[in-house]
């Protein structure tokens, strides 16, 4: 068998795990739906007038509340499918079948996508059951959007899924990972346009706003909320894809038993 | 053979790109009328008028175009090919709101700081009868037979009922706080009667005078201060009538048979008066505050595009271009 045939089943391989965890852990999807859904139909719903006084892109009218933050839980969505699967990461290092699968007679960047890949397609796969639910509750998109979308959540699942598997190679132990959810993954989440347009931050902070600019999680957020109006951002493409580069870098680097951070956890 | 298709084809072409329906909007503050190409949605025309245009509306065969130049004291009468102002009709003072009567020629005006309604005949140009109204008459309706004019006054909280034969009153009826706007509908059978303090569309019988049914609006998470119903249209065959609610921002979607609010859109600030389009699908609110024109899918009942005005966007009339 050729050295692509041995790869390609070794994805395989990877991404059906990746699923069967996901099947199996029928509790995570429901908190995954859950998780969103309460922004949306709890908190959304306090501030359904504070939005509508100002028409920014991809926009072409006045909008609710719960209709700006579709894209903002789309986006949550894939940046705790991320750390999710980081946390999953340092679990197998723990049970040791992180070393059965760092073995494999593979490149370990290749092993590595391939575990991004499957994290990101059950991302993808929980994202459309969320717009599924927020379409029942009348929160609509543009049908096109829908499929427009889909490029936009690949790339955004593979970024954040990268950066939770470059935040993996550095933490030592499950206990550690709270401290991931309130450095990481608060501050990128609400720093970020997700929950308000980066206008509405200007208002009461330059500095917020350009943290929140330089977040890559707000252009991650931007790149899904143009293309779920059948719209296109180059500048959130340009930073997402860049991002997403830079973080599998630090992932691949993390991971290399000769330099990267396993080597001194031994 | 070719050539008789290519000629048919560029002349379709030509005629569909000429053709497209229009929608004209007076800006009360920029003493203009922005008018909206119907297909692309844009702003394709800006046309000056007197000071104040508020009250639109076209001649029955859409050859001239009557607007309301309120602190010019006139009705002014346009070409709509040309925007040039053809005359000045007189009007009394700061009229506000009219009503073409169906007989294509007598208008009729409310005056707003005179307490009365100016009949006028836009063929002599001649004021044809004054009638004493309550204080600051606004709204205007005329009945599809042309019996019966109705003027609202917004302080004396009354819609007064005229016989356009005599040009008398013969009947007076209470509304809810500050009337703004009438209509007749179900060829003439019922009168909807909005109150923009009161925050409710009275419904009339017409045959007795006497009220059927009020309406009341109530929006989530709004003020019921600022749900305040001013303009309303009615889809193809009187089904159902969307309700412009001034600073709450919404237009109402009212079930004419039941009187039932059915949903509420969300559309640009202080939204004040809306037309269709030919076909009825789509409606353009004018909205005031944030000086835009909100495109509402009518099937759908969602907004699909707010347009850019001039300032203080007040009335809308379609004109159709063929």
């Amino acid at each position: 068998m050729s050295g692509l045939g041995h790869a390609l089943i070794a994805m395989r391989a990877i991404v059906t795990r990746e699923a069967l965890r996901f099947v199996h852990q029928r509790e995570r999807f429901i908190a995954a739906l859950v998780r969103p859904l309460v922004w949306l139909l709890v908190f959304a719903a306090g501030f359904r007038a504070a939005l509508g006084l100002s028409i920014t892109p991809p926009y072409q009218t006045y909008i609710t509340y719960e209709t700006y933050i579709v894209p903002g839980l789309c986006g949550m969505i894939l940046l705790f499918n991320g750390m999710q699967s980081s946390l999953s990461l340092v679990y197998d290092r723990e049970m040791g079948s992180m070393r059965l699968l760092l073995t494999a007679p593979l490149s370990r960047a290749w092993l590595l996508f391939s575990k991004l890949l499957g994290s990101t397609i059950i991302s993808i796969f929980q994202v459309y059951a969320f717009l599924l639910v927020a379409w029942l509750f009348d929160i609509t998109l543009p049908p096109l959007g829908y499929v427009a979308a889909l490029p936009a959540l690949v790339l955004a699942g593979l970024m954040l899924g990268a950066l939770g598997l470059a935040l993996s190679s550095f933490i030592k132990q499950l206990e550690n990972f709270a401290g991931v959810m309130n450095f990481v993954i608060f501050p990128m989440f609400f720093l970020s346009s997700a929950l308000y347009p980066l206008w509405k931050m200007a208002e009461s902070s330059e500095l917020l706003h350009d943290i929140c600019a330089a977040n890559p999680f707000t252009h991650a957020v931007e790149l899904i909320r143009f293309a779920l109006y059948v719209d296109f951002n180059g500048t959130a493409l340009v930073w997402t894809g860049l991002a997403t580069l830079v973080f599998m870098g630090f992932a691949v680097w993390g991971y290399d038993p000769a330099r990267g951070m396993m080597t001194r956890k031994g | 053979m070719k050539l008789p298709i290519l000629t048919a084809l560029t002349a379709a072409l030509l005629s569909t790109t000429a053709l497209a329906d229009e929608i004209w909007v007076t800006n009360e503050k920029d003493d203009t009328i922005s008018v909206i190409d119907v297909e692309t949605l844009d702003v394709i025309r800006t046309i000056e008028t007197g000071e104040r245009p508020r009250g639109i509306t076209f001649s029955k065969d859409f050859s001239v175009v009557y607007i309301c130049a309120s602190d010019s004291d006139a009705v002014q009468v346009m070409d709509p090919n040309t925007g040039e102002i053809l005359h000045d009709l007189p009007s009394g003072e700061d009229p506000e709101q009219f009503v073409l009567h169906p007989d294509n020629r007598h208008l009729y005006i409310a005056n707003e700081d005179d307490a009365i309604t100016t009949v006028v005949d836009t063929e002599t140009r001649t004021v044809v009868a004054q009638i004493d109204v309550g204080i600051e008459p606004e709204g205007m309706a005329v009945s599809p037979d042309g019996k019966i004019a109705i003027t609202t006054s917004e302080t004396t909280n009354m819609a007064h009922w005229i016989d356009t034969e005599t040009q008398q009153l013969f009947a007076n009826t209470l509304v809810d706080s500050r009337p703004r706007h009438a209509e007749f509908i179900k060829e003439g059978t019922e009168l909807w009667v909005s109150a923009e303090i009161g925050g409710t569309i009275s419904v009339f019988d017409v045959a007795t005078q006497t009220e059927k049914t009020k309406i009341d609006f109530e929006l989530p998470n709004i003020h019921p201060d600022r749900v305040q119903p001013v303009g309303f249209e009615f889809t193809t065959g009187d089904r159902h009538a969307f309700v412009a609610l001034g600073p709450s921002n919404h237009v109402a979607v009212v079930n004419a048979e039941t009187y039932e609010v059915e949903e509420y859109i969300l559309v640009g600030r202080r939204v004040w008066h809306m037309d269709f389009n030919r076909d009825r699908t789509l409606l353009f609110t004018t909205n005031g505050v944030s000086g835009d024109v909100t495109v509402i899918d009518v099937a759908s009942r969602k907004a699909i595009k707010s347009i850019k005005v001039g300032r203080f966007p007040w009335g809308a009339a379609f004109r159709p271009t063929d």
